[in-house]
């Protein structure tokens, strides 16, 4: 059983890994599926506000492209992808805290950061010229997963020198 | 930066110059017309409400017809097309094509009117086929289905919805018939819905055996054809390839008219144009002979207009200084110019402070290029950018501008990717250890950085971002400065920027000679700066509680508001620490540029492989352009509209809107 524990630190960094994939991920999966909605209904009367809506709808889905970045820096660093390494139960561990900033804030943020997306696709129907402004409102919400991924990417870098 | 001076431009002349001076002026696009507020026993408005209707609907008219003239003729569309804008006429083209507008005016109401024919005959074509649906089931009656029976006989014509077989009409029919009665039933047609029927009695029985059908559910048919079902269907055959034949001659003609295509484009702006002169009636106004206006003009193109419209028509035009009302024009060099759109969008600036546009310009550049951070990337936005300008000059100039705005972004990105060693991620490292087995020739800038790897040494970028951040926040308060010091407000200066200075620049002089803020930044500076910035941000500290409720003349609510002031200290460093995105952001691209690489060597070195490799290559790194450009231009414009015009600026100057040309399809170029 001890042996197990010994050996379960690749475990924990593959868990931090899929982590930060999943739940960003699944936040922006949701987030681009809303304002996808919301831009489908615009397209219908306006369809040649094709390419500004669109960019509303991409903003939510930065958040599960950090995922993906934590992700696969992790896998990276504990040689899961590229030469194998040995990885302590205390650094496995280590990496999977270094995922949950941008887990849990790209899980929320993306679906907040929806909500404003879909009020500037709103903004854009009914006043195409004020663009630059209504786009950044979502932008705003997308400040907090970016300092998540800041901290996460950090932690894993500083993890990887120890 | 700066903004041109307005002046404000009366004009006076004659009326019977009234049209062309308009015209001159639309098409020299430099006044924005003003409403003259006169109204008296000589001067009045004329409604020119029915004119502007009527020619907004002959522009309406050849639009249409341009529109359907495309459906039956298809035109050619290029995928680049959108970048071309609109076409440039000569004037003596202009005229031109001006003299052929009741004939061009023509071929969209022929356009129009085949088009209603079309539509009428393809109503008249549905209608048939409806009656050919329904006659269907009864093409096996040998008679008229308005038979009614001989002398002695009566028919009924009629169907089962739901269907019932000959035999179960004459079961159910039993329960209400005495049983004597004569009837005959034969089923024409029978499928999952109906079934069809003639049913036969004698004339005496017909009212017994009617009620009867009746009741177990005879419907009669909807549609009842006078000849026989099957000489019908012939009629209506004949009825509807005489629909098609005439759709088809419609459609002829219309295509006959596909060299009016352009034509009608020139009618629908030629139309625009003069509605929009009509609708300027609005804001002049005319007596008998004369007529008055007013509005404003760019300082330097006052001089040609005065002279031109006073040499030409006599008119009497007169210059004078504009105010504070007046809209506002911006000017900048070729650099700066292609960032007032960014500008725009947040607020033109007011006539009491200067024209940020040249300042911001330099750290767009700079924050883009540091987010997006890749050489080859940037190389790639820089030559789309470049390729289209030089090719594509009669663009409009709103895409023109972007299209400049990101050329230079371009640059700047290619700077830090080289900086930074990246370029399309770490292609060539991968490339050459994948596909040729050696170690990758050490080229600086797009395989060995030319000054730090961010993810080998990220703290130092971080700190260089802050600092990046604080030049920029500090430059913020200077403009607010110079706004100060030109509205001559000298002690503001002092109240509002000085102290901010001291206190925030202190407070980080301190913070870099303490241990803690050492070790993450990997320097200290030596102790005495710890007293010396503590000492500046302590003289900040009691200026700003001192002075920033200065409004108040209660002391002790000015006090207050002075601790309050001191808390927007908060701000700055929430403000210094937004700019980590400037690291995060520009690390994201690399690395999500190296995952595709990886990615791509995922089958090794073999044909295969490098197939894949170029694929994913291609696919990869378009997507992360993409998604990080747009990152990118998302949040230099949030740096730049809430960082940086937090500091200093305000805003609320109405854009220069001349009344010019407004068309969709062409310009018209002066001669002269």
């Amino acid at each position: 059983m001890s042996a197990f524990f010994q050996n379960s630190g690749l475990f924990f960094a593959l868990l931090g890994a899929a982590f930060a994939t999943l739940m960003a991920g699944i936040g922006s999966a949701i987030g681009v599926g809303k304002a996808g909605v919301a831009a489908s209904g615009v397209l219908a009367e306006e369809p040649s506000l094709f390419g500004k809506v669109l960019i509303f709808q991409l903003l939510p889905a930065t958040q599960g492209i950090y995922g993906l970045l934590v992700g696969i820096l992790i896998l990276s660093n504990v040689g899961l992808i590229g030469g194998a390494k040995e990885i302590t139960v205390l650094q496995g561990l280590l990496y999977f805290a270094a995922s949950l900033p941008i887990a849990f804030c790209g899980l929320y943020s993306a679906i907040y950061q929806s909500k404003c997306a879909v009020a500037g696709i709103g903004t854009v129907a009914k006043k195409p010229d004020q663009f630059g402004k209504a786009i950044l409102m979502p932008a705003m919400v997308e400040t907090y997963a970016i300092l998540a991924l800041l901290i996460s990417m950090l932690a894993i870098i500083g993890i990887a020198g120890m | 930066m700066a903004m041109l001076r307005m002046q404000r431009v009366n004009v006076y002349a004659l009326l019977k110059y009234c049209k062309d001076i308009l015209e001159d002026l639309q098409r020299r696009g430099v006044v924005e017309i003003e409403n003259v507020d006169i109204e008296d026993s000589v001067f009045y408005k004329d409604d020119t409400s029915a004119f502007q209707a009527q020619y907004n609907g002959i522009a309406n008219t050849a639009k249409q017809a341009r529109e359907i003239l495309a459906k039956y003729a298809p035109q050619k569309k290029g995928l680049l097309d959108s970048f071309k804008g609109r076409k440039q006429l000569t004037r003596t083209e202009y005229n031109k094509l001006a003299d052929d507008a009741p004939d061009i005016l023509r071929a969209a109401y022929d356009i129009l009117s085949y088009q209603k024919n079309i539509e009428q005959n393809e109503a008249e074509k549905i209608k048939y086929q409806q009656q050919l649906e329904m006659i269907r089931p009864w093409l096996a009656l040998d008679v008229p289905m308005t038979f009614s029976g001989t002398a002695t006989t009566k028919a009924f014509i009629g169907k089962f919805a739901p269907p019932k077989s000959s035999e179960q009409i004459t079961t159910q029919l039993a329960e209400y018939l005495t049983g004597d009665e004569a009837f005959d039933i034969e089923t024409v047609y029978s499928d999952n819905n109906q079934s069809c029927v003639f049913v036969l009695t004698s004339k005496k029985d017909s009212e017994a055996v009617g009620d009867a059908l009746r009741r177990i559910g005879f419907e009669y048919p909807p549609y009842v054809s006078t000849v026989t079902p099957q000489m019908r269907e012939k009629e209506i055959n004949r009825h509807i390839s005489n629909r098609d034949g005439r759709i088809l001659e419609n459609e002829k003609n219309i295509k006959a008219l596909e060299k009016y295509y352009d034509k009608l484009a020139f009618l629908e702006d030629y139309y625009t144009m003069k509605s929009d002169r009509y609708k300027v009636f609005d804001d002049i106004a005319t007596s008998n002979n004369t007529f008055v206006m007013t509005g404003y003009i760019p300082e330097p193109d006052a001089k040609k207009l005065k002279d031109y419209l006073e040499t030409t028509y006599d008119a009497e035009v007169e210059l004078e200084d504009a105010g504070d009302n007046a809209p506002v024009k911006l000017k900048n060099n070729r650099f700066t110019e292609p960032v007032e759109g960014v500008l725009a969008s947040y607020s033109y600036p007011d006539h009491h402070e200067a024209d940020p546009t040249s300042i911001m310009a330099i750290f767009y550049y700079l924050f883009f290029g540091m987010m997006f951070s890749d050489a080859g990337y940037g190389i790639v936005m820089a030559l789309a950018c470049g390729i289209c300008l030089l090719k594509f000059k009669g663009m409009e100039p709103g895409l023109k501008r972007s299209m400049k705005m990101f050329f230079w972004c371009g640059v700047s990105t290619t700077f830090w990717g080289l900086m930074f060693g990246s370029f399309f991620g770490d292609a060539i490292p991968v490339i050459s250890n994948t596909f040729f087995h050696t170690e990758p020739p050490a080229i600086p800038g797009l395989v060995v950085p030319l000054w730090l790897n961010p993810v080998s040494d990220p703290m130092k970028v971080l700190m260089v971002s802050f600092l990046l951040g604080i030049i920029h926040l500090f430059v913020g308060l200077g403009i607010m400065a110079y706004n100060q010091i030109r509205n001559k407000n000298y002690a503001a200066v002092i109240y509002d920027v000085v102290s901010w200075y001291l206190l925030v620049g202190g407070a980080i002089l301190a913070l870099l000679s303490t241990e803690m803020m050492g070790d993450i930044a990997g320097f200290t500076l030596p102790g005495i700066y710890l007293k010396i910035g503590g000492i500046m941000a302590a003289v900040g500290a009691v200026i700003i509680v001192l002075f920033s409720g200065r409004e108040s003349s209660n002391p002790f609510i000015r006090l207050l508001k002075g601790v309050y002031g001191l808390y927007g200290a908060t701000g700055y460093l929430s403000d210094i620490l937004s700019y980590s995105r400037l690291l995060a952001l520009g690390m994201a691209t690399g690395i999500i540029a190296q995952v595709f690489n990886l990615v791509g060597t995922i089958l090794g070195d073999s044909p295969f492989g490098v197939i894949v490799f170029i694929l994913v290559f291609l696919i990869g790194h378009t997507v992360n352009i993409g998604i990080n450009a747009l990152g990118a231009y998302v949040h230099t414009n949030r740096l730049q509209f809430v960082e940086f015009f937090g500091k200093f600026y305000t805003g609320g100057g109405r854009g220069f809107n001349p009344f010019k040309i407004n068309t969709k399809h062409y310009t018209v170029k002066e001669d002269k």
